[in-house]
């Protein structure tokens, strides 16, 4: 009906405009803008799940087994709601953890063991293989059918040079490897190659959708039309649940269907490892089964139509959804049903082989290739070639052994058969993985022995059948069961008929994996490591946030032997990059000290993990790491303590941050409101009552000259007494409006380069008198120095004879005064041998009216304000001034900054 | 002949009063601070004392609340620059029979003092 070239170019073409869609993405994603950062784009490229099964196959089955077809997806729109707790957790643990497969999530769960990753990559090849196969069957059978030839047989029969299947196989293994392993670290996410598989999502919908309608409303006359003439034809069994069994059937196949939607590889690699955002998976939750319920619809009318249209033996009912569109004469229907054919399987075909790929090149290749030393030592620093060459030769050897066992073997099943036998090798994984993140006790051992044991029942009950039917293995095994013993037989172990081929499989390979994980993880111990990761996987939503933080390695490692480490991978600039980050985030320097940071050790690991995959991971930094062994009371210590911290934090933050700040604002501007006012009350309280004082005096003795007859000798002393206590009032007055203006910030400091030496000289010459007068020993010291100091050299006075004065009251016997200069300081210290200053009372000496209001001291002579004042002197110089007690001495103390830039200046 | 004792810190004003009572006819005495007050008057027993308030050691409060517990005929005169209502009632609850602030006039302060005596 068309020719070959025509098919081989629309074929071409729609590989171009994938290549297209990739490129595109590929480059818009490094502008800055991720297309696939969508929830949309997420839940479609779920719809991976749909393959050419999905689009051939569901009617295939259907026109057999009627409604059961539909089991297989409504496992995974019944569990769709549960990815909230277990797709979420799984998608934290491997975001927080970097693992890059399946197989690597399994193995760092069970300690980053390199057998349990090695032994998951080996059941997922075997599982996946035949699944891929099918794939390229439906290719090549669809191909066929466009042709025209109708026949299956004769393509599959023809060497592979001429077999245009293969081509195709070989522009699809070059596609993955173009848009897949571009990028080293396995965790990156494959832009180009997720919008190429959304597209396809879309398309293949579509496409159905077309035929769908086609089918129901252009070859018959709706919905009921179809359904009547199938009752006419005697297909009502199909419409209903059939036989005895088909009620443990539907539970198993929904099952079997559950788990398939989480662990298939290609399932894993798009909802985990291609995931940009957990909350992505709310939207899928909904979207991603509604897409199964549009694709299905049409399902059973295409199926019944077909069984109702083609004389029976023409047509295979997998090729139903295509058949029509000849048998009707539509060309370009055709063509694009075919084409959505082509992109189902295309779809799987490239996200299964690169998921593998990864799991080949880090839990298989890397493993062996580190064990061996010698091996090591010599490509060390090409090993990030090794990596991505190991995962490019994969994908071409996955694929080629795909389209070998399609020649060999797959021609002779039908596509579902097909894909539920790899569904239930890849079931093997859920106790091991549903167990591990959710019951710590899972031990390595027990996974490893369930997986082994799971698998081997799986190759036993569901393979070797099919190898006894393509004529590799005798059929007596079938027949009379293994070593002639009847309770062996593959499809009926120990007796079990009853469950169809499929659930009799599941059945047994999973229950016996259960009971031994379960069993064997009871009663084995788990060492430290693996205790350490299983409860980071269980408890991931209480840890995640502080991993980080959290140190698990105990050792000592060079920060030069992980910095190489590193660049055998990432090269120089990206090593540089990541430390950079590192730096930046913990705030620790990686230079100045040759032994690494636990912390470093930790980083570098989870970035090679993220590369290579978490064991081999291990591997490698272990032989960069004298490690010690870690105690899991040290390991559940740091974890805790992390988290405590955090949850702490967390939620002081959360629940009282704002109110906190807002009301210590307010508390703190009442306060300060207070305090000035209080402040200010006080001080004018004590400023008129210090007033009223020389005031009294005055008017009292006034009123006394007033009297006639008072002798000159009273009438002279008592005028002299006046005089001394307006000049009192004058000086308090002065004081006190000094005070208001440094207070103020008014005051200004007349500054001149003075010299030190005079200015102490010139103070003393006014003081000496008073020395003399009280019979006290006066001793100083000068600079000795020609040095010019920038002062206010008024206010200095000011200061120095404050501090003398006051000193010359307290002294007994003594006072001295030495100066000196620093480098930047110029220090001037007054002491006296008087009692001293009560301790309690020291700081508030400073204060203005200090004395005033102290009651018990010693009254002397003064108004209370000169320290004060002194004080706001020194610091408009930005100096500062201190009192304290030196042996006997009390000792005032104050410095003057030479540079003094920021004053105000005045002349 | 009235015997009085007088109680302050600032030397000018004991001065003052001191001129202005002995010109009165009183035998005066002085004590410049609470503590020397509390000495003196058991020694003498004054029949009236003229107190100020804020005084070094003992403060005026603390005399007066001595004297109307030990002493209750001695008349106590406040005579401070204290002049919140506070202190004025804090004063007065103490048992003072006066609370004078200063400044004073010499005349008014004498005639109560005399008043009071009488």
């Amino acid at each position: 009906m068309f020719s070959n070239a025509l098919i081989i170019s629309f074929t071409f073409g729609y590989l171009a405009l994938l290549f297209a869609i990739a490129w595109f993405s590929e480059r818009s994603a490094s502008k800055g803008r991720r297309l696939s950062n969508h929830p949309a784009i997420y839940a479609l490229t779920l719809a991976v799940y749909c393959t050419a099964w999905t689009y051939y196959g569901s009617v295939g089955r259907a026109a057999t087994n009627g409604l059961e077809f539909l089991t297989i997806y409504i496992g995974p729109s019944l569990i769709a709601p549960l990815w909230w707790i277990v797709m979420r957790k799984i998608i934290r643990i491997s975001k927080v953890q970097r693992i890059s497969s399946i197989a690597d999530f399994i193995s760092s769960r069970y300690g980053k063991n390199v057998t349990l990753g090695g032994v998951v990559t080996i059941v997922c090849l075997l599982g996946i293989l035949p699944y891929t196969s099918i794939q390229i069957k439906g290719i090549a059978s669809s191909f066929q059918i466009l042709q025209g030839s109708g026949v299956t047989e004769t393509l599959a029969n023809l060497p592979f040079y001429q077999d245009t299947a293969f081509y195709l196989a070989l522009g699809l293994a070059l596609f993955t490897v173009l848009f897949g392993t571009r990028n080293i670290e396995a965790t990156a996410q494959h832009e180009g190659m997720v919008m190429a598989v959304a597209f396809e999502s879309i398309f293949k919908l579509i496409a159905f959708l077309i035929v769908g309608v086609f089918v129901s409303y252009f070859v018959f006359d709706g919905f009921t039309d179809i359904f009547s003439k199938a009752v006419a034809e005697g297909l009502d069994h199909l419409f209903v649940m059939q036989g005895e069994n088909s009620a443990s059937e539907w539970f198993w196949m929904s099952v079997l269907s559950m788990m398939a939607i989480l662990f298939l590889p290609r399932q894993f690699q798009m909802g985990v490892i291609e995931n940009t955002n957990e909350r992505h998976v709310d939207t899928a939750m909904w979207l991603f089964p509604l897409y199964l319920l549009l694709i299905n619809i049409f399902v059973l009318p295409i199926a019944f139509g077909g069984l109702v249209h083609f004389p029976i033996g023409n047509y295979e009912a997998d090729t139903f959804v295509l058949a029509f569109p000849i048998a009707f004469d539509q060309k370009w229907l055709a063509i694009l049903v075919y084409l959505g054919g082509f992109s189902a399987a295309t779809g799987m075909i490239i996200v299964s082989t690169i998921a593998l790929s990864t799991m080949v090149s880090n839990n298989l290749v890397m493993p062996l290739l580190l064990i061996n030393d010698q091996f090591q030592k010599r490509y060390q620093h090409r090993l990030g070639l090794v990596l991505i060459w190991s995962r490019r030769v994969s994908i071409f050897l996955i694929i080629l052994a795909a389209y070998l066992y399609y020649k060999q073997i797959a021609g002779q099943f039908t596509l579902v058969s097909i894909g539920l036998i790899s569904f239930v090798g890849i079931a093997q994984f859920a106790p091991a993985i549903i167990g591990g993140i959710y019951w710590k006790k899972g031990a390595r051992i027990g996974a490893l022995v369930g997986i082994l044991a799971g698998f081997s029942i799986w190759f036993y009950t569901l393979v070797v059948p099919t190898m006894v039917i393509a004529g590799y293995i005798s059929e007596v095994l079938l027949n009379e069961g293994l070593f002639g013993l009847g309770f062996l037989k593959p499809q009926s172990l120990l007796g079990f008929s009853d469950l169809s081929y499929i659930s009799h499989g599941l059945f047994f390979s999973l229950t016996i994996n259960s009971i031994l994980y379960v069993v064997i993880s009871i009663f084995s111990q788990q060492t430290s490591k693996e205790h350490n990761q299983a409860i980071i996987f269980v408890d991931i939503f209480r840890y995640s946030e502080s991993l980080d933080t959290a140190i698990v390695w105990k050792g000592q490692a060079y920060v030069p032997d992980l910095r190489v480490l590193l660049m055998n991978f990432l090269g120089v600039n990206k090593t540089d990059d990541a430390l950079q980050d590192f730096v930046k985030h913990t705030g620790k320097k990686l230079d100045d000290k040759i032994y690494a940071d636990p912390e470093l050790v930790n980083y570098s690991e989870l970035l090679l993990s993220g590369i290579i995959g978490s064991a081999s991971a291990r591997i490698i930094v272990a032989s960069v790491v004298k490690e010690e062994e870690i105690s899991m009371e040290e390991v559940l210590g740091i974890l805790k303590e992390a988290r405590e911290l955090k949850s702490l934090n967390d939620q002081l933050e959360i629940n009282s941050k704002e109110l906190q700040i807002a009301s210590e604002k307010l508390k703190s501007l009442n306060e300060s409101l207070q305090i000035n006012d209080m402040l200010k009350d006080e001080f004018i309280s004590t400023v008129t009552h210090e007033m009223r004082t020389p005031i009294t005096s005055i008017r009292a003795f006034s009123e006394i000259l007033l009297d006639q007859d008072l002798p000159e000798a009273d009438r002279a002393r008592f005028l002299e007494i006046i005089i001394q206590e307006t000049k009192r009032m004058s000086r308090l007055i002065d004081q006190v409006l000094d005070l208001e203006r440094f207070d103020s910030g008014r005051q200004e400091l007349n500054l001149e380069n003075s010299n030190v030496d005079s200015l102490i000289l010139e103070v003393i010459d006014s003081m000496k008198h008073i020395f003399l007068e009280k019979g006290l020993h006066f001793e100083y010291n000068l600079i000795n120095s020609n040095v010019l100091i920038q002062m206010d050299q008024d206010r200095i006075k000011q200061v120095l004879l404050n501090l003398l004065s006051n000193a010359s009251k307290f002294a007994n016997s003594k006072v001295i005064l030495k100066a000196k200069i620093t480098e930047s300081h110029l220090l001037i210290s007054v002491s006296d041998d008087g009692k001293g200053i009560p301790e309690e009372e020291l700081p508030y000496i400073f204060d203005k009216f200090f004395q005033a209001k102290n009651q018990t001291s010693k009254k002397p002579l003064g108004s209370g304000l000169g320290l004060a004042i002194s004080k706001k002197i020194v610091e408009y110089h930005h100096g500062t001034i201190e009192v304290r007690r030196i042996l006997n001495y009390t000792c005032f103390e104050f410095t003057l900054p030479f540079a003094q830039s920021k004053m105000k200046i005045i002349n | 002949m009235n015997k009085i004792l007088i109680v302050d810190d600032e030397p000018n004003i004991l001065l003052s009063l001191e001129y202005l009572f002995k010109k009165e006819g009183f035998k005066v005495f002085i004590a410049r601070d609470g503590e020397e007050a509390l000495d003196l008057i058991s020694e003498i027993e004054p029949e009236l004392v003229l107190l100020d308030i804020m005084m070094p050691k003992v403060d005026g409060y603390e005399v007066c609340k001595h004297i109307k517990e030990e002493h209750t005929n001695i008349k106590v005169v406040f005579l401070t620059a204290k002049s919140k209502q506070q202190d004025i009632q804090k004063g007065l609850n103490l048992g003072a029979d006066l609370y004078l602030t200063k400044p004073f006039g010499n005349k008014e302060l004498v005639s109560k003092v005399k008043n009071l005596l009488n």
